[in-house]
């Protein structure tokens, strides 16, 4: 321990003069990469408080005389805040779905893990490769018989779905690590299984459940490849094709496009602010399925 | 019911032998309504995608006339679905490449204690959890003709404006360069996870026995970052590979069709142009494509990990 702490002290006195030099280029390096990072919303910022009368520089925000008009005129043509309204309703019915059904599918397969069972779970894995675009051409026909298409329903049951494997996985492996002995308590005083899920088992999710959470959340939030089809309408669209249809409506005003942009990003920022721990936890866990 | 001994089933999973006397085979019911949603959302439209991609229904008639595998010989002779099907390799290639170069560096950066690294990782992630639609919008202001930055910065040099997304190949370029950009923070986060979980103990060794920079980085953390970079890549090049939103907004696919993914492809295909049957045929062949790259690539990393 204490040579590893000398070597470590000489190291640092030897490299003194490159290690300084190297400090100077990471610092470089890191605040270029955030400048880059940030420069596109800063340019929505420039966009978005100027009219498009306006023929001075887009690369530096107006600080006097701020066009609000571009913010209203995102809101009441282009109905930004009814689509983030539309966006919470589908995000949370498809992320309580997701939780509910997941949680409760990922049970058996954590507990009973018969034959059967295991091909059950391999068989929802394999789901997690079909591209949502693979399938547009059925869904969207399938959606419009049912008259799933421009209503809540059809997306939230849509998206809930292909977020379901991820779900059903993360679920089964930390229900795996719960101790049995717990469901063991529950069938001693008499308890059946649905009981022993709800009361007992459900209540120690909620580590792994803010990961699904976060994970569905955002996932469904940002979705717009199917969204895009499905919700055609202006009045039911989410944020994301709400924000594509409107910007393409309005390609000689650049700066009502900004503001629409902005103004649907903010949210996700938001959250992003005070949450920041669950959402890095929850992005790991989900990619290191 | 839940006392109902449950006879003739294996349980293997050893922690578990009890539960599963004490469950039935009932409480398999739990996962009903899980395989309900995924049968009809999921397995049905797969299974009736394929049934339509042996028609040449334009998605609105009720007839549905029988082609047999002619849209599958069709789709490969059409010269555009062999240039969406380079672009989309293009899309999910040059993305994974820069995103694992740029997005290691990152993590290695600001794992070491830099004054703001909290701040930086939390910059560099943002784009990341935003829709890429949005995004695209924004990072639009950067190659718009008349008021985008780089025309701006063009004009004030006394130069010429650009064209930006004139040319396909400047096109393609930069649609790699934004999905990597956006997406290079998920890579930096996977790759710093990877760091923090590093054996202190084994870092610790190989610097008693002398071993420093470089040497450390290949031989010590590069092979203890394998899991993180069989994560990142199928991640990253799956995520390419079904590249959507950015080229909608950025390019619509054009000019032409000079930037279509197989994914927007097929909606142009479906929406545009009423050839259902002809976009679900592309449908069957992405979803083949992208279960192909998975699988190979989670054997062929997997081989990696194991000889590291």
């Amino acid at each position: 321990m204490s040579v590893s702490a000398k070597n470590i002290d000489r190291g640092d006195i030897v490299g003194a003069r490159q290690h300084r030099h190297g400090r100077w280029a990471i610092y470089l390096f890191l605040i270029i990469v955030c400048l880059v990072q940030l420069v596109p919303f800063w340019l929505a910022i420039c966009q978005s408080t100027k009219p498009s009368s306006d023929m001075s520089s887009t690369l530096v925000p107006r600080l006097t005389n701020i066009q609000w008009s571009n913010f209203t005129q995102a809101v009441t043509e282009g109905g930004i805040l009814r689509a983030i309204l539309n966006s919470v309703i589908i995000t949370l019915g498809a992320t309580v779905l997701t939780c509910v059904i997941g949680a409760m599918a990922a049970y058996p397969l954590a507990r009973r893990p018969t034959r059967g069972n295991k091909f059950v779970s391999s068989f929802i894995l394999a789901l997690m490769m079909i591209p949502p675009l693979s399938i547009l051409v059925p869904l969207y026909t399938f959606l419009v018989r049912i008259g799933g298409v421009n209503s809540y329903w059809g997306p939230i049951l849509v998206l809930a779905t292909s977020n379901l494997p991820l779900a059903i996985f993360l679920y089964t492996a930390f229900i795996r690590s719960i101790p049995s002995s717990i469901d063991e308590a529950g069938m001693m005083d008499g308890a059946g299984p649905m009981r022993i899920f709800f009361t007992l088992i459900l209540p120690l999710l909620k580590p792994v459940t803010a990961t699904v959470v976060i994970m569905t959340g955002v996932g469904v939030w940002n979705e717009y490849a199917l969204s895009s089809y499905l919700l055609t309408d202006q009045s039911m669209q989410t944020i994301a094709p709400r924000v594509a249809s409107f910007f393409a409506a309005q390609s000689s005003n650049l700066g009502v496009g900004a503001a629409a942009a902005l103004m649907a990003a903010l949210p996700i920022i938001i959250a992003y602010m005070f949450l920041q721990r669950y959402f890095i936890a929850g992005m790991v866990a989900g990619a290191e399925k | 019911m839940a006392r109902q001994q449950s006879t003739g089933q294996q349980s293997t999973g050893r922690p578990h032998a009890w539960a599963s006397r004490f469950h039935g085979a009932k409480i398999n019911l739990f996962y009903v309504p899980a395989l309900i949603l995924l049968i009809i959302f999921l397995v049905y439209p797969l299974i009736s995608g394929f049934m339509i991609s042996l028609t040449s229904w334009d998605g609105y008639n009720p007839q549905r006339l029988f082609v047999g595998v002619t849209n599958y010989g069709t789709l490969f002779r059409d010269a555009n679905f062999r240039m969406t099907l380079v672009n989309t390799l293009i899309y999910g290639v040059g993305s994974t490449i820069i995103q694992q170069i740029l997005g290691l560096a990152l993590a290695l950066m600001l794992n070491q204690k830099i004054k703001g690294r909290t701040l930086m990782r939390a910059i560099i992630y943002l784009p990341a959890l935003v829709s890429a639609v949005i995004m695209g919008t924004m990072y639009y202001f950067i190659f718009q003709y008349q008021q985008g930055a780089l025309n701006t910065i063009l004009v004030a040099l006394g130069l010429d404006r650009v064209v930006w997304f004139q040319n396909p190949h400047n096109a393609v370029l930069i649609i790699v360069l934004v999905n990597s950009f956006q997406f290079v923070g998920t890579s930096m986060i996977i790759y710093l996870a990877g760091l923090q979980g590093m054996d202190r103990s084994v870092v610790e060794a190989a610097s008693l026995d002398g071993a420093t920079g470089w040497k450390m980085f290949i031989n010590i953390t590069l092979p203890m970052l394998m899991p993180a970079f069989t994560t990142s890549v199928v991640l990253n090049l799956i995520g390419g590979l079904k590249l959507f939103d950015v080229i909608k907004v950025l390019t619509g696919g054009g000019p032409g069709y000079s930037t279509n993914s197989v994914s927007t492809y097929i909606s142009i295909q479906y929406f545009d142009n009423q050839n259902a049957g002809y976009a679900a045929a592309m449908g069957v062949v992405l979803f083949l494509i992208i279960a192909l790259v998975t699988t190979l690539l989670n054997k062929g990393l997997d081989k990696l990990n194991w000889q590291s």
